[in-house]
């Protein structure tokens, strides 16, 4: 199999693509948003402390 | 055994080992999913029915399978938080909802993807595609629920009464194909006599699942670190740990 007919997909291209193209946008977002919020979380954390003197 | 279990259950420990563990759980995710979308996508062969398209199973099915699962998933721990008074099975069930609303959307949405050019047609009524919006809206509701609720809880409990009730949508879903006419297909998988299916196609289908549900572990173990370092964070060892983060 060759690159264009790979991205053909035999004609069903628009709709293969576009669902695998969802998927990995989302798989992403599991992750990454959880990995962002827990940086929040922590300097939010840290932050108080700081502003009660506790760290 | 149960002074493993009883550790794991204390923030603290529950914290540091699942902050070992997220690691291996990602690097297992990513290979299981890649091999199934390379197999899917490259190796298995064309269906003869469906032509290409049929390759949307490989993102559909795992997606529609851990709907399913996460849900469970949250209306147990849900139910073990409102019975025990575990906190930390609260938190996994409200670490859950998220993840599980947006594989239930990417189901969904594939589904509507893979039906146009099958079905001629992006979405019926029927009984298949119906309960599993029911399920999207479950999902929602449990989130905005807890959200909406100020007392924590009061809003783990409102929420496991919600997640506990929406349970008899799950075999709903599961047996709609079979109790109703559908224009969705009958399981190609989990059949009883043997999956109608190639097993050069059915392998790819098996590691994506496998990668999807091994995903879910290690974003929910993510989710729920979040969540008890907030409610632990008056806690010593949260203070602890923080400095000596800040140190490095």
């Amino acid at each position: 199999m060759n690159w264009s007919e790979f991205f053909h997909m035999g004609g069903y291209a628009p709709y293969v693509w576009s669902s695998y193209a969802l998927g990995l946008v989302i798989l992403v977002a599991n992750a990454v948003g959880p990995a962002l919020r827990h940086r929040r979380v922590k300097e939010e954390i840290r932050s108080r402390l700081r502003r009660e003197g506790k760290l | 055994m149960w002074k493993f279990i009883h550790r794991l259950a204390s923030p603290k420990h529950f914290y540091r080992i699942a902050g070992k563990w997220i690691p291996w759980l990602m690097a297992a995710a990513v290979i299981l999913i890649a091999l199934g979308f390379y197999g899917g996508l490259v190796k298995a062969p064309a269906d003869y029915q469906q032509g290409d398209s049929f390759r949307i199973i490989y993102l559909h099915v795992p997606a529609a399978w851990m709907s399913l699962f996460i849900y469970m998933v949250m209306a147990t721990s849900a139910a073990i938080g409102l019975i025990w008074k575990i906190k930390l099975a609260d938190l996994f069930a409200t670490a859950s909802a998220p993840i599980g609303a947006s594989f239930t959307f990417l189901a969904l949405v594939t589904g509507s993807i893979w039906g146009k050019p099958m079905w001629g047609t992006w979405w019926v009524w029927d009984a298949r595609l119906t309960s599993e919006l029911l399920l999207l809206f479950l999902y929602l509701g449990f989130m905005g629920l807890q959200a909406a609720i100020e007392d924590r809880r009061n809003a783990a409990r409102a929420g496991a009464v919600l997640a506990i009730v929406g349970v008899v949508n799950i075999p709903i879903i599961h047996y709609s194909v079979e109790w109703w006419n559908t224009l969705h297909q009958g399981p190609t998988v989990t059949r009883m006599d043997k999956p109608a299916m190639h097993i050069s196609m059915l392998i790819p289908l098996l590691q994506a699942a496998a990668g999807f549900q091994i995903y879910y572990f290690a974003t929910v173990l993510m989710r729920v670190r979040s969540l008890v370092l907030q409610q632990e964070r008056r806690s010593g060892w949260v203070r602890e740990l923080l400095r000596e983060e800040g140190v490095r």
